[in-house]
């Protein structure tokens, strides 16, 4: 529970289901200074979340996670950056520290599930499908479409998702205010979370000066030619695609094309050298807990909020996969994750090299 | 909702005693006058207080006009600390203040924030590995220019008693002001406050089955102290307010029952903490108790577990239906050992796992036996989780 609407729906529903319900809030860490600004996990939030547990007449617990937190998120989010990527912390929350840590926690204290507020759907899995690949449960999208957040969960495996319990998935966001709003909760007119959790005040530029300021070390901007054109202010600051705050004057619109981490050039180009058809990631999850024989044709999202596109997934040898795209997409982003559907189902996914 | 649930929490409150309850009520709708006020309602309340007050005074043997009524234990350590060393400055021009590594953060915050922010220089007395402070050692560490001497009588997470009548004895002899916080103490030892040689004690009403809200300081007459809340002149002028009359008369209630069942209650406690310490330490591997094994609380046991998570262990057997607390005591979940343990120079991988269990008149040695029978498995549950 994290003292937002969703969290404490989740955890309403439950409880009106007849379930015996433990709240638990993770504690994370946050740059030092900046307790205050940690927006999953502040004293106030904390608060918001011991009254609703209180309302719904269940235990609440605050569980410390901010060294466990600080060693793998963070600083998985620092080495994404320092390695020229542009990292996605909140997989590896959800792989170490949701679905690691505390439901290791959860399970201790002789939990049947763990409930999240996340929004997505599990199904047993069809007789047929159980004896082809002995795969239990399936990972489907939310209902709402909008709020789906399968992306993030395609990290978890069969043993994770036996024990997970999504209440929110069958419901809209719209729904779950109104819930809130009729269960009285005191969270009901909270806003939404964006951003990562950890960033102090300001942006996440402003952290990476502090906390790797090589990623914030300025250098030249080249054409795909090698012509110098401007100075960037620190290759942690774009992204791929991007066209605005390059400051660069020129007859055509000029994009991020690519990062040169080795000598700390940032590469431009017109549209034309933009975009690929083709994407290989790697540290690939299934959702079945095994890799399919053969390529297949599926539904790719390379970002949590891209439109899914169509592609021909090769799993290699070395548990990665090859993607091959009908259409050649803009914005493939090393550190962020190609996520596979089929349909409404998420079939697993990696991370972008 | 919580009948089948185990209490074992005593240290940090205790149930209302229904005959301390039944004492309040008619000053909430029938005697609700202001004890300042002239008039008849004022008199009824102004007599409740100071019934109250002679009351408390005669447990600790001293006079009426040494008891001033505060809002909890927390406040009458604030008065007494900031009080003495704001007074011995003016007077005297003491800058010095000396107290034990273990107090209380009532205690001991506010002696951080006088020297923080009033220039004053703290000085920690050194402890044992029990968190007992030697008599002996106070000689050597008083100044003329100490302000304020303070070390707990019994200490909240760890149980120790310290020597306080041989302590003040040394102070008196120097003539240093000398406070002792007895929040836990007063709940179960005799507090003569003439024996113990203190100038400031302060009480709590809600570790002795009276209500939370309401506490005590005893001030020694003669001993220079400046209010810390000004306003009116309630209290000789030591603490401005409306004193909160029912809950005054809670207290005095409790105290008063304190006293008298003073031997029952603590023969009746000290066979359950005696009973957990064997077992505990028998059952459980890898454990220590935390504290001095024999000059404890009559009620209260507190361990160290290797290797464990204590914040863990708090929630695994409060789903069993335990409630207990640790050194660490503390609901956001923190994981850094407490001022006390680091102080009697735990390590961290012990500090950690550290349980408080205090039994209470109301706990049964059946409850007691059911805590025992689960504990031993949840500290290895939780041992795998670390793992």
């Amino acid at each position: 529970m994290s003292g937002g609407v969703d969290s404490s729906v989740a955890a309403t529903l439950l409880k009106e289901g007849g379930y015996r319900v433990i709240g638990m809030m993770l504690r994370l860490w946050s740059e030092s200074g900046s307790e205050s600004e940690n927006r999953c996990c502040t004293i106030d939030a904390m608060n918001l979340a011991r009254r609703v547990a209180a309302q719904l007449e269940i235990p609440f617990y605050a569980v410390d996670a901010k060294n466990v937190f600080r060693e793998t998120v963070v600083q998985y989010f620092i080495d994404g950056y320092q390695a020229g990527s542009t990292p996605n912390p909140c997989l590896v929350c959800n792989r170490h520290i949701r679905w690691g840590f505390l439901l290791n926690q959860a399970l201790t204290l002789g939990a049947d599930f763990m409930a999240t507020g996340h929004y997505a759907r599990l199904r047993k899995a069809g007789k047929g499908k159980q004896e082809a690949d002995g795969s239990q449960i399936e990972l489907l999208k939310a209902i709402d479409d909008q709020k789906d957040q399968s992306y993030v969960l395609h990290v978890l495996n069969q043993r994770q998702l036996a024990k997970a319990c999504f209440p929110l998935g069958e419901y809209s966001k719209p729904q779950v205010r109104e819930l809130a709003r009729k269960y009285q909760l005191p969270v009901a007119e909270r806003s939404d979370s964006q951003d990562l959790c950890f960033l102090g005040n300001g942006t996440y530029r402003a952290f990476l000066e502090r906390n790797a300021p090589e990623t914030s070390k300025p250098g030249p901007i080249l054409s795909t030619d090698g012509e110098e054109m401007g100075q960037h202010q620190g290759l942690a600051f774009y992204t791929i695609g991007q066209r605005r705050g390059l400051g660069i004057a020129a007859a055509e619109p000029l994009y991020v094309v690519r990062k040169d981490t080795g000598n700390n050039a940032l590469i431009i180009g017109p549209r034309g050298f933009l975009g690929s058809s083709q994407l290989t990631a790697r540290e690939v999850n299934w959702i079945s807990g095994a890799p399919p024989k053969e390529a297949f044709r599926a539904q790719v999202k390379i970002r949590y909020k891209a439109q899914p596109a169509w592609g021909l997934v090769k799993p290699l040898d070395d548990g990665g996969v090859h993607i091959e795209f009908d259409e050649p997409l803009r914005d493939i982003t090393p550190g962020q994750a190609a996520v596979f559907y089929d349909s409404d189902t998420c079939l697993g996914g990696g991370i972008i090299q | 909702m919580i009948s089948d649930k185990v209490y074992l929490d005593y240290a940090a409150s205790t149930p209302v005693d229904p005959k301390v309850k039944e004492a309040m009520l008619p000053f909430f709708d029938q005697f609700y006058g202001n004890p300042s006020s002239t008039h008849i309602y004022g008199q009824q309340a102004e007599a409740a207080v100071e019934s109250a007050r002679e009351t408390i005074a005669q447990g600790l043997n001293c006079l009426p006009q040494e008891v001033v009524f505060t809002s909890c234990g927390s406040e009458s350590d604030n008065l007494a600390l900031r009080g003495a060393a704001w007074a011995a400055r003016q007077v005297r021009n003491a800058d010095h203040i000396l107290i034990s590594p273990v107090e209380h953060h009532a205690v001991s915050h506010t002696a951080q924030q006088l020297a923080d922010l009033f220039g004053f220089e703290l000085e920690y007395l050194p402890i044992d590995e029990h968190g007992v402070v030697n008599p002996e050692t106070i000689k050597e560490h008083l100044r003329p220019s100490t302000a304020i001497v303070s070390v707990i009588h019994a200490n909240n997470e760890i149980g120790t008693i310290n020597p306080i009548a041989e302590i003040g004895a040394v102070c008196r002899e120097k003539g240093i002001p000398f406070h002792t916080d007895s929040v836990q103490g007063a709940a179960h030892l005799p507090v003569d406050v003439q024996e113990l040689n203190v100038d400031l004690l302060a009480l709590g009403a809600h570790k002795f089955y009276g209500p939370k809200g309401v506490g005590a300081l005893f001030v020694r007459r003669g001993t220079p102290l400046y209010p810390n809340q000004t306003g009116g002149s309630q209290e000789s002028g030591l603490r401005a307010g409306t004193q909160n009359v029912p809950y005054i008369v809670g207290m005095a209630e409790a105290f008063r029952l304190a006293q008298e069942d003073h031997e029952p209650r603590q023969a009746y406690v000290q066979a359950l903490r005696d009973r957990i310490i064997g077992r505990v330490l028998e059952e459980v591997p890898y454990t220590q108790l935390t504290g001095h094994p024999a000059e404890r609380l009559p009620n209260h046991t507190s361990f160290a577990f290797k290797a464990v998570d204590g914040n863990n262990l708090l929630m695994l057997l409060d789903v069993q239906g335990f409630a207990c607390s640790s050194g660490s005591a503390c609901k956001t979940g923190n994981p850094e050992p407490s001022d006390v343990l680091t102080a009697l120079g735990l390590p961290t991988e012990w500090g950690l796992g550290s349980l408080r269990v205090t039994v209470g008149k109301e706990t049964t040695p059946a409850e007691v036996d059911k805590f025992l029978e689960v504990l031993p498995a949840l500290v290895e549950r939780n041992r795998d989780l670390n793992q």
